[in-house]
């Protein structure tokens, strides 16, 4: 089906937040000291982007020559991007304001960044990902090393950029090994031809080239063995720029490679299976062993997201409606564990040191500051699994559908990496409430940090009550229909 | 729904408490006596709303009473309560020993009382959760959910070495309950739903039911503890608060036993039979194992912890014994224990208060100074030991009669600990209470104030009430065990039959 004019209206929310970004970066050099302006009209036509998105993404359409789709899924993971990268400006604000430094850049990049993640999510070709993968890393090379004249910034964004150059690399040298082999680019194109080779006639080339795509894709979401890059740069960039990272691309990248994989390599889940689950056991592992040691909370909550990215690949292996919908929610609690956490590690901060990161800076906050010391145990207790919060939802809702499929053994490597996860979280709570108090941090929270961080935990402790937890369910049950239907 | 939900209240009324607690702000003294002001009469409140199931139980039925159902989840997970003749009396047993937890540390909690009673009303709503429910998803939730409050108590107001034993406990109970989980995520898998009364009438093929067994019994086990899984008792025991313990023996460790018989027994019915004899192993080396480390303490609550381990070995030969006797008995064991370890506890948490320590080589002669000390002391140690009129004792005879008709090499190892358990138990009164009052720290030593008083009564009255009338308690759970071992036996012609003619093919 070719259109003369190509059906606009389910890309909207792209194009409107492409032609934002440029307003935004235009109000930035004509008018002075307009940062804060511009993050707040920023924050504003991202929710016009969600808006148009909630609108128009619904049902199941194609457009631009079948490079671009929207259906339930892409609006369900369009919708997480957005509410975190809207997140992550908001937290801008305050951490830019104390820190200095503040220019009306971030925003314009944290929005193009958005608008790849977008693409990324709605892509129907091996062009399309291309395009939104770049379109989104080179935004966020420039984030990571935002604050230039930080030597650990411009490490973390010199060694993001290296490394994610290479990946990027790879996946296009996949992608050109899987048009040659196949002869299209395109996902419904290339799931009509893998359908037409019988079992075991897949030419090599063309699984070759799926696995250097799963590489490439794999570093996005940081899933080991493409995880090296992960700590560094979670330390290195600025919290609010860390916050994002833990939560917009995976999300994004994660739509991706549930898409590649279900939609064109759908019916060679054999060949891709086993490699999933390696890098799903791989990351469950290494993210709950190599946060044991760490000092810094940042580079602890970058092999925690290493940890729950293999949880969430449980949910793509399963191959199954119900898999997807447990990636779905797992994403879903897992932005709001941690937009929340990384609220509590910006408020980390003394007027003298300004912001800290180690681990026992945080000693006797429960006496120090009981609130924030019981948010942060809410957030720890969450993301180790512990029911009744919400992150024991999460782990419930990918481990079902593995089961079902039989995996007995996957299913108990997860909640015995889990429990070594837990050794490494309850540290946080054990260090916030059984060791001495050290020096104060200073109280300065602003107004939108404390919605942020309050609404975050009252969501994760009432996940459990079928008010808050039924419209997630249901969204994404709807949601993963709308990917399996092609 | 037509009836008032009773169970749903009780269970969440202790959270009411939490944030009457948490909206108290103002002076500390203020805001600490409010603190515990509130949470006693909570704890109180709820032991009085629970007494409401105590008058309207029917005791002729073992059908599920008190029946509550609403959407959860969805896809066959639903928010469902209600109780049966075995978990009636653990829940009267937990909303019986909250109060005595939060008036035994009214004195001796001077820092961050606030948090404290918080941390307590939330483990009583998670622990009446735990009995109430009648929905596997449910249940793992109130299950876990203890830990929290649980690991937050010992490592906050525990004693020198606490973070190691809030670790051992959080991570040894959490491993064993993801297993069951896995194995939750199975049943659920197979039977479509996690209604727990639905599930008992599921047939789990006999292959996957021992996996099923093995992976409910890693998680009980660690809870109840079992030997060789018992080794975060004694540290978690000696490290926490007197309350912490007193819960601890009291209740926490029921959950091991309540969930053998609610799961394990009634759905794996034929890995429950061939994997008897494992238990009973397991039993019998606890018994006589942990009761001659007891014998060998020099710490106090270190001893009253092994010989907690000892008498669980009592519980789960009584339940794997799979006649009305032997789970009877266990449930007497349970709830006894419930009153008596308890008890021992608070004793101890008494002269801990008084002199800070738990060195047995520190106390002797007490019956000098501390004459009705002596007396509630010695009460518990015989009722600890199963003199005759006493709590133990029925549940003991119980259990004995009961394995004594599946093995009788079973009932001769358990009659041995109860020998050895007198042996500790009296070795320990006589080290502490007579003798020469010979040390000088311990001369101006003062007995048993008012409200030590008011905390031993209740706990003297049900130990003999218990002992001497249990009629009252069984009548509870006759009906509900006897429909539990029909159901097994059944389970098992059944499975027998079909394997006979398996082989007759």
């Amino acid at each position: 089906m070719t259109e003369i004019f190509p059906n606009l209206e389910i890309a909207y929310g792209e194009i409107f937040l492409s032609i934002g970004a440029l307003t935004l970066l235009m109000v930035g050099v004509f008018k002075k000291d307009s940062v804060n302006l511009v993050s707040w009209l920023a924050v504003g036509f991202m929710g016009v982007a969600l808006a148009l998105t909630v609108m128009y993404g619904a049902g199941q359409h194609y457009t631009f020559s079948n490079l671009f789709v929207a259906d339930g899924f892409t609006q369900f993971m369009k919708i997480l991007v957005l509410v975190a990268a809207a997140l992550a400006v908001i937290m801008s604000r305050e951490f830019f304001k104390l820190e200095g430094d503040d220019r009306f850049e971030f925003p314009v990049l944290l929005v193009l960044a958005t608008v790849g993640m977008m693409v990324m999510v709605s892509a129907n070709d091996l062009m399309s990902l291309y395009m939104g993968i770049e379109l989104q890393s080179l935004s966020l090379y420039v984030l990571a090393a935002f604050k230039r004249d930080s030597e650990r910034s411009t490490e973390a964004g010199l060694k993001y950029f290296v490394l994610g150059a290479l990946s990027s690399g790879i996946l296009l040298y996949g992608c050109s090994l899987i048009y040659g082999f196949i002869g299209s680019t395109n996902f419904s194109s290339i799931a009509t031809a893998v359908s037409n080779f019988g079992e075991g006639e897949m030419p090599l080339g063309a699984i070759v080239g799926l696995v250097f795509v799963l590489s490439g894709l794999a570093f996005k979401i940081s899933a080991v063995p493409f995880h090296m890059w992960t700590p560094d740069v979670y330390e290195g960039s600025q919290t609010p720029v860390t916050a994002f990272f833990a939560v917009a691309p995976k999300v994004a990248a994660l739509a991706l490679l549930a898409r590649t994989l279900y939609v064109p390599f759908g019916e060679m889940s054999g060949s891709w299976a086993q490699v999933v689950i390696f890098m799903s056991v791989a990351s469950m592992i290494l993210g709950s062993f190599a946060a044991i040691m760490q000092t810094n909370i940042k580079r602890l909550m970058a092999y925690s997201s290493i940890g729950h990215v293999g949880f969430a690949l449980l949910g793509i292996i399963a191959g199954t409606t119900d898999g997807l919908r447990g990636l779905m929610i797992y994403m879903t609690i897992y932005l709001v564990m941690n937009i929340g956490m990384f609220v509590c590690i910006m408020s980390m901060r003394r007027k003298e040191d300004g912001m800290v990161e180690d681990i026992s800076e945080l000693s006797g906050l429960g006496q120090n500051h009981p609130l924030m010391a019981a948010f942060i145990s809410i957030f720890m207790f969450s993301l180790a699994g512990v029911p009744p919060l919400a992150g024991f939802f999460a782990k419930w809702y990918v481990i079902i559908p593995i089961v079902k499929q039989g995996y007995f053994t996957l299913a108990t490597v997860a909640v015995l990496a889990s429990v070594v996860g837990a050794y490494y979280y309850i540290r946080i709570v054990k260090v916030m409430y059984f060791d001495d108090p050290v020096e104060e941090f200073q109280q300065q929270k602003s107004f939108p940090m404390k919605i942020i961080v309050t609404v975050s935990a009252i969501l994760i402790i009432a996940f459990i009550m079928p008010q808050i937890s039924s419209p997630v369910l249901e969204g994404a049950s709807i949601a993963a229909q709308g990917l399996v239907q092609h | 729904m037509e009836h008032f939900p009773i169970l749903s209240a009780i269970t969440f009324l202790p959270l009411l408490g939490v944030l009457i607690i948490l909206s108290i702000s103002g002076e500390k003294e203020i805001v600490e006596r409010n603190a515990r002001n509130a949470a006693l009469l909570t704890t109180v409140a709820t032991f009085l709303f629970s007494l409401v199931l105590w008058f309207g139980f029917d005791k002729t039925t073992a059908e599920f009473q008190f029946e509550e159902h609403a959407g959860w989840l969805g896809g066959g997970i639903s928010y469902h309560m209600g109780i049966d003749g075995i978990s009636i009396l653990f829940v009267l047993l937990t909303t019986f020993i909250m109060p005595i937890c939060i008036l035994c540390g009214w004195e001796t909690i001077k820092d961050r009382v606030k948090e404290y009673m918080i941390a307590f009303l939330l483990l009583e709503c998670f622990m009446i959760g735990v009995f109430c429910t009648l929905d596997l998803v449910l249940f793992y939730v109130f299950f876990e959910a203890g830990l929290i409050p649980m690991f937050l108590i010992i490592g906050v107001w525990g004693g020198a070495n606490r973070v190691y034993a809030a670790y051992k406990l959080f991570l040894y109970t959490l491993l064993g309950s993801v297993l069951m989980l896995v194995a939750m995520l199975y049943m659920y898998g197979e039977a479509g739903t996690t209604d727990i009364p639905a599930l008992m009438q599921f047939d789990f093929d006999p292959q996957a039911q021992v996996w099923l067994w093995l992976a409910f019994f890693a998680s009980f086990a660690v809870k109840m503890p079992m030997w060789p899984v018992h080794t975060w008792l004694p540290d978690a025991h000696v490290q926490a608060p007197t309350a912490g313990s007193v819960i601890l023996a009291g209740i926490l460790l029921k959950m091991g036993g309540y969930g053998f018989l609610r799961f394990s027994l009634p759905m794996f019915p034929v890995a429950s039979e061939e994997l008897a004899w494992f238990i009973y192993a397991l039993s019998c080396t606890a018994i006589v194992y942990t009761s001659l480390v007891a014998l060998r303490q020099t710490d106090m609550k270190k001893l009253i912890a092994y010989s907690s381990v000892a008498h669980m070995g009592f519980v789960t030969i009584g339940i794997f014994a799979f006649n009305v006797q032997g789970i009877e008995g266990a449930i007497i064991v349970m709830l006894a224990h419930g009153f008596v370890a308890s008890a021992l506890f608070l004793i101890v948490g008494v002269v801990y208060d008084r002199l800070h320590t738990r060195d047995i080589d520190r106390y002797g002669g007490l019956v000098h100074i501390m004459p009705n000390y002596a007396l509630v002391f010695m009460f518990f140690t015989m009722a600890s030991v199963g003199l005759p009129g006493t709590a133990n004792f029925v549940g003991e005879v119980l259990v004995l009669v009961g394995i004594f008709k599946v093995s009788s090499w079973v009932a001769f190892f358990a009659l041995f600990g109860v020998i050895l358990g007198a042996a500790y138990m009296l070795y320990l009164y006589r080290r502490v209470v007579f003798g020469e009052l010979t040390k000088d720290d311990l001369k101006d030593m003062l007995d048993l104030d008012r409200r030590e008083i008011i905390i031993f009564t209740p706990l003297v009255i049900l130990t003999l009430w218990m002992g001497i009338y249990p009629t009252t308690f069984m009548d509870f759970m006759h009906v509900s065990v006897e429909n539990l071992t029909v159901q097994h036996d059944a389970a098992m012609a059944s499975y027998h039959s079909l394997t006979q003619t398996v082989a007759g093919n």
